[in-house]
């Protein structure tokens, strides 16, 4: 078991995947002799080389159209866009193209690439490199969606994502790159589609993406030391698929349901999750959904501004206190 | 060579060293005096016959393939009139030896890329008539099962790697089949179709760029038709040859040619996939051209100068090439029997999507996934 960085993981992953399968190449903005703008690249361009490792011009959507046009024909790319932001000046190769190609033409294409970005905010950057985007993933057909919010994940979703034969969008939130944790050594490869229970607690129960899972898991020990609400914390991980077996069970448990969630409010996951809870489990809950979320405004850039407009464990902590009790 | 207001063409440096294709290989003293001047060589009977650098069997192909694009586009524009073709199409009549010459001049396993004007390239790599029809249609016989429609075209099997509707998408994509390529070392070619509206999209200079960089085994065909949907390309391009004008900016030869001679198109063809093949890089070619009908099938087409159709109908491709084989000696009956049998197939085909089903309603939940399902949860 070794300790790593959420960013050493992004690298070992990639590392691992590249070593048993000569199809995975890997393309971005200095990902290469760089090693990426986040470091989160490191050794690679070292280990494999500019053929597989490749450094493209400021083209994103270039970038995409290699990958999309590399992995219908034979190859398994995974694609760099720096920030999550950046994927609104190529959406039409995600949304349009990427997502739909297996669908419209009866079955016949195949689209097994890794779309990697730094994602949400945190940083102190401003509206445009700061937004927390996996939503605007998750409401398209055809693309599968992942956030992990630890090491070990990010390198077993991340190898997990290389290995699945469907477009993954992978978010990393970039403000989570320098955290550590354990990593199991050896090949590890996890599973999509599943969430992971992370605390147990008979109160509530607290559902949570990427940073917002440390900030979760944060206020859910505040409860249990200062109020005396214990709180589950699931890590929904995946959104597309997405494990509701997992979320509604854990959920029905508590009778009592908390997102949070790092996007603007409106369509964030929690509100399709709210939906579905208040579709198939309404009579098991004891109360209302409450959803925390970012105001719908623009993320500022400033460090006093933007801690009080992202959710942060005490505002967990205090909507769950005021609102539960 | 060139079409426009005396705008200089120039030819790919080795245009000079064609490669001949084997139908033609025996016959050189005859070869050589046809490409001096393949005109005259009509004159004599046994000269004309042994051919020049293309050969019978190549020119009776393209022949074939630029029937088989003007009967199924005029036959889908029949079933429009009849309410049997839904939603949109744009037609390629008019655009037919673009198709036909690349796609003559391709090997089997390479790719092709095309736009929503797509089905003249995916026909001309092989796909089924009715697999085109029955598509436009709305049939279960379609290509893409009536999933796709018209805009969609694909053939997977065949090479034709998807007809994409939004303007410039399917450059950098057809660039990413490039790679593939290259990094196998499989000695494939990437071909991408687009129009000369396309070349004022970022997507076309990213691509460009890039391929360049990369040194990539992709050739571009821009099919300049003059409009870009309504409007003269040149109203709203800052340069006279759209896509011509633009290859020095990515450091490739300005190569500009008569789109509608199927001959010159398959040679220009050659040339750039032997560069291609060659591990040279990318080509950028523009094909002048003309749409004979509107920009689709909603469009009259009637901002159109007067008697600007009736010119370009002079140079159509498809008349064009009959007087061609003519030249070189190929008998009426075998020129008119291939159009009687390919019309008849046309018939054929029409009647198959005709009968053929709507599609399933099953198959609205399959294949959003490699699984071949649509499940986004558990």
């Amino acid at each position: 078991m070794a300790e790593l960085t959420y960013r050493e993981a992004v690298a070992e992953a990639i590392a691992q995947e590249m070593r048993r399968d000569e199809d995975v190449v890997f393309l971005g903005e200095d990902i290469g002799a760089a090693g990426g703008v986040f470091k989160a690249t490191v050794g690679l361009f070292k280990e494999f080389g500019p053929e597989r490792v490749r450094d493209t011009p400021i083209s994103e959507q270039a970038i995409l159209g290699a990958a999309m046009g590399s992995a219908m024909t034979g190859l398994k790319p995974i694609a760099e866009i720096m920030f999550s932001d950046f994927l609104a000046v190529c959406w039409d190769i995600v949304a349009n193209e990427i997502a739909k190609a297996r669908y419209m033409t009866g079955g016949q294409m195949s689209m097994p690439l890794v779309i990697r970005t730094a994602n949400g905010g945190g940083s102190r950057f401003g509206a445009q490199h700061s937004q927390s985007v996996e939503n605007w993933a998750m409401m398209i057909p055809g693309l599968k969606v992942v956030a992990p919010s630890s090491p070990a994940d990010v390198k077993g979703l991340l190898a997990a994502a290389i290995r699945d034969p469907d477009p993954v969008m992978f978010f990393e939130q970039k403000s989570l790159y320098p955290i550590k944790g354990f990593v199991p050594d050896g090949e590890l490869v996890d599973k999509l589609g599943t969430a992971k229970v992370l605390r147990d607690g008979g109160d509530v129960t607290i559902v949570a993406l990427a940073a917002m899972v440390p900030r979760a898991m944060k206020a859910a020990e505040e409860l249990s030391a200062q109020h005396g609400i214990e709180a589950t914390v699931v890590d929904v991980r995946s959104l597309v698929p997405l494990d509701t077996q997992t979320i509604l069970r854990e959920i029905s448990k508590t009778g009592r349901l908390v997102t949070v969630e790092e996007n603007p409010r409106l369509c964030g996951w929690g509100a399709e999750i709210a939906s579905i809870v208040a579709d198939e489990i309404f009579w098991d809950l004891d109360g209302p959904i409450i959803r925390i979320t970012t105001p719908h405004i623009p993320l500022p850039a400033a460090d006093a501004l933007e801690d009080a407009t992202m959710p942060s464990a005490e505002r967990i902590v205090r909507e769950i206190v005021e609102k539960i009790d | 060579m060139t079409e426009g207001n005396g705008n200089v063409a120039i030819k790919p440096k080795a245009a000079a060293k064609r490669k001949a294709p084997a139908t033609s290989s025996a016959k050189s003293s005859a070869k050589s005096r046809a490409k001096a001047a393949p005109k005259r060589a009509a004159k004599s009977k046994t000269a004309s016959r042994a051919n020049d650098d293309i050969g019978e069997d190549t020119r009776l192909a393209l022949w074939r393939s630029l029937l088989e694009i003007r009967h199924v586009e005029q036959r889908a524009y029949d079933l429009f009139l009849q309410n049997l073709v839904k939603g949109t199409s744009h037609l390629a009549l008019g655009q037919e030896a673009v198709a036909a010459g690349f796609a003559t001049a391709m090997q089997k396993d390479d790719w092709s890329f095309c736009t929503y004007r797509g089905h003249h390239h995916t026909l001309a790599r092989g796909a089924s008539m009715e697999g085109v029809l029955g598509e436009l249609m709305g049939r279960e016989c379609g290509l893409l099962k009536g999933k796709g429609g018209s805009m969609h075209l694909t053939s997977v099997e065949h090479g034709a790697m998807g007809s994409y509707a939004i303007i410039g998408a399917h450059l950098p994509i057809a660039m990413g089949a490039a790679w593939t390529a290259q990094y196998k070392k499989t000695g494939q070619v990437s071909v991408c179709f687009f129009g000369d509206g396309t070349t004022n999209i970022g997507a076309f200079h990213e691509a460009l760029n890039m391929s360049a960089v990369w040194n990539l085994p992709v050739v571009f065909v821009c099919e300049n038709n003059l409009y870009m949907e309504y409007t003269p390309i040149k109203d709203v391009t800052a340069v006279h040859n759209p896509a011509g004008d633009r290859a020095a900016s990515y450091g490739l030869p300005k190569i500009v040619i008569d789109g509608n001679d199927a001959d010159e198109v398959y040679r220009t063809a050659q040339t750039a996939f032997a560069k291609a093949r060659a591990g040279d890089g990318p080509s950028l070619i523009e094909c002048l051209t003309y749409r004979h009908s509107g920009h689709s099938r909603a469009d009259p087409g009637d901002y159109r100068p007067p008697g600007e159709l009736e010119a370009w109908l002079k140079k159509d491709p498809v008349p064009r090439y009959r007087e061609r084989l003519a030249e070189f000696g190929i008998s009426k009956d075998v020129i008119d029997g291939m159009d009687a049998e390919v019309l008849a197939q046309v018939d054929e085909a029409t009647e198959i999507s005709k009968a053929s089903p709507p599609p399933g309603l099953d198959l609205i939940d399959v294949d959003v996934w490699a699984d071949g399902g649509t499940a986004w949860r558990n």
